[in-house]
């Protein structure tokens, strides 16, 4: 119990990955800068915002909305993303809990930030709100399929095997999965579904600033878009930790591979990063029709293809 | 300087609101965030809505319609919130202080706490006030 609870709250769980996406988001931002060829940030700048919200600013509740929903909403996407990380984290730092069957909970439990986002936006009787909340609804409809294809590919791909223990543990027998031909196939679908899922920006008409001014996120203050912002980090290490995992052959703790298993999740938040700082925003139906036509397809040449074994 | 009200001066988030405004001082506004000034290195982002924000920027001559848009953009922010004044028309009224909708400079609506005068003030002005303003 006393071990459960140090996993949830401190090592692999919220204080661990708070202060690591933290950290990764300061490296986005950092980056962002350098490439329009500004200074950006200093290193402890996601830390000064999220302690300013939380401490200093005040709580305001929405007049017509229902304030108890607005505020249990950021308190479960903070939940859902930290149970997401504390089981793909335990794996991937080779702690083996008696949990078995990881990948699809894993899965459901990385919707919840979304489906809480949607929640507090409908309660706060905002239209932009609700604007916002149509939109990521419609983004999650398009591409948790291909999400799913995704993870159905590396479970074939290492032989029916649900478990990130044994997915990890496949790939550093052999070779990871992105030496082949499907798992660079896989690897492209996923990073653009990590990047819906974050809300970056091709996919990020949920909470496009300028249009319909943070979108979801319009009536939240204080300490609920705290929670909010935590979310925000703690999903920008989770996601990128779980495509090392499950394609990139997990971490190693021995002699070099130390510095390539850190140096792979910063790897993969600067291919995001880069994706995001040069592309525009993109409409919601060509979101839909993009994951839906070319990513499911892509997704779906990939697990054929891991059928004849390629 | 406690813990607290120093993580409010190093993440200050800005809101922009144009009164009656001839343009200019919001064009200076938008040009403290480009690459050239980058005032993202003090922490400092532009917000579209008023509930993220810390620090009120109001530029213009405020008229008669605009007062109650601002009295309500005031009391939508969530305390604490900075005020600051930019451009002569803001400060002062400038050239529309004796016109017949002119509803008064900034500081006759809502408490301010720094001006930044200038027609318009210049992108190192700004960022001079601000500076002036956290380190208060």
């Amino acid at each position: 119990m006393a071990v459960d609870l140090f996993y949830f709250l401190v090592f692999p769980g919220l204080l661990f990955a708070g202060i690591t996406g933290g950290f990764l988001s300061w490296f986005d931002r950092k980056i962002t800068a350098r490439v329009q060829f500004r200074k950006g940030p200093p290193l402890l700048q996601p830390f000064y915002d999220f302690f300013k919200l939380l401490l200093v600013k005040e709580t305001i509740l929405p007049k017509h909305g229902s304030p108890l929903i607005f505020l249990i909403a950021p308190i479960f996407s903070v939940f859902g993303a930290t149970m997401a990380g504390v089981f793909i984290l335990l794996p991937l730092f080779n702690i083996t809990t008696g949990f078995r069957g990881d990948l699809l909970v894993i899965f459901y439990l990385l919707t919840i930030p979304s489906f809480s986002y949607i929640i507090g936006s409908l309660a706060s009787a905002n239209p932009l709100a609700a604007v916002g909340g149509s939109r990521e609804m419609k983004l999650i409809l398009s591409y948790e399929l291909t999400f799913l294809l995704v993870i159905a590919g590396v479970i074939m791909k290492c032989g029916q095997q649900f478990d990130l223990n044994s997915i990890i543990g496949t790939q550093q027998a052999a070779s990871p999965f992105i030496g082949s031909v499907s798992g660079v196939l896989l690897f492209i679908v996923a990073i653009f579904c990590i990047q819906a899922k974050l809300a970056l920006v091709p996919f990020d008409m949920p909470e496009a600033e300028a249009e319909i001014t943070e979108g979801i996120f319009i009536e939240y203050s204080g300490a609920p878009y705290a929670l909010i912002k935590l979310t925000k980090y703690i999903m920008l290490f989770v996601l990128p930790s779980l495509l090392a995992a499950i394609l990139l052959g997990g971490f190693r703790f021995d002699g070099i591979n130390i510095l390539w298993s850190i140096l792979k999740v910063p790897g993969i938040v600067l291919l995001l990063t880069l994706i995001r700082n040069t592309n525009p925003r993109i409409r919601i139906k060509q979101a839909v029709r993009f994951f839906m036509i070319w990513m499911n397809l892509i997704a779906v040449i990939a697990i054929v293809l891991i059928a004849f074994g390629y | 300087m406690g813990f607290k009200s120093y993580c409010f001066k190093k993440s200050l988030w800005v809101f922009h609101f144009g009164g009656a405004s001839c343009n200019n001082c919001d064009i200076e506004i938008l040009d403290c965030l480009t690459p050239r000034h980058d005032l993202e290195r003090f922490g400092i982002l532009l917000v579209g809505s008023i509930r993220h924000a810390d620090v009120l920027l109001v530029n213009g001559s405020i008229n008669k319609r605009d007062k109650e848009r601002l009295l309500e953009v005031y009391h939508q922010a969530p305390k604490p919130v900075l005020v600051v004044a930019i451009g002569a028309c803001g400060c002062t009224g400038g050239i529309f202080a004796e016109g017949i909708t002119f509803a008064g400079p900034v500081d006759k609506i809502i408490p301010v706490d720094a001006y930044i005068p200038g027609c318009p003030p210049k992108p190192e002005a700004i960022i001079a006030g601000i500076v002036k303003l956290v380190n208060k």
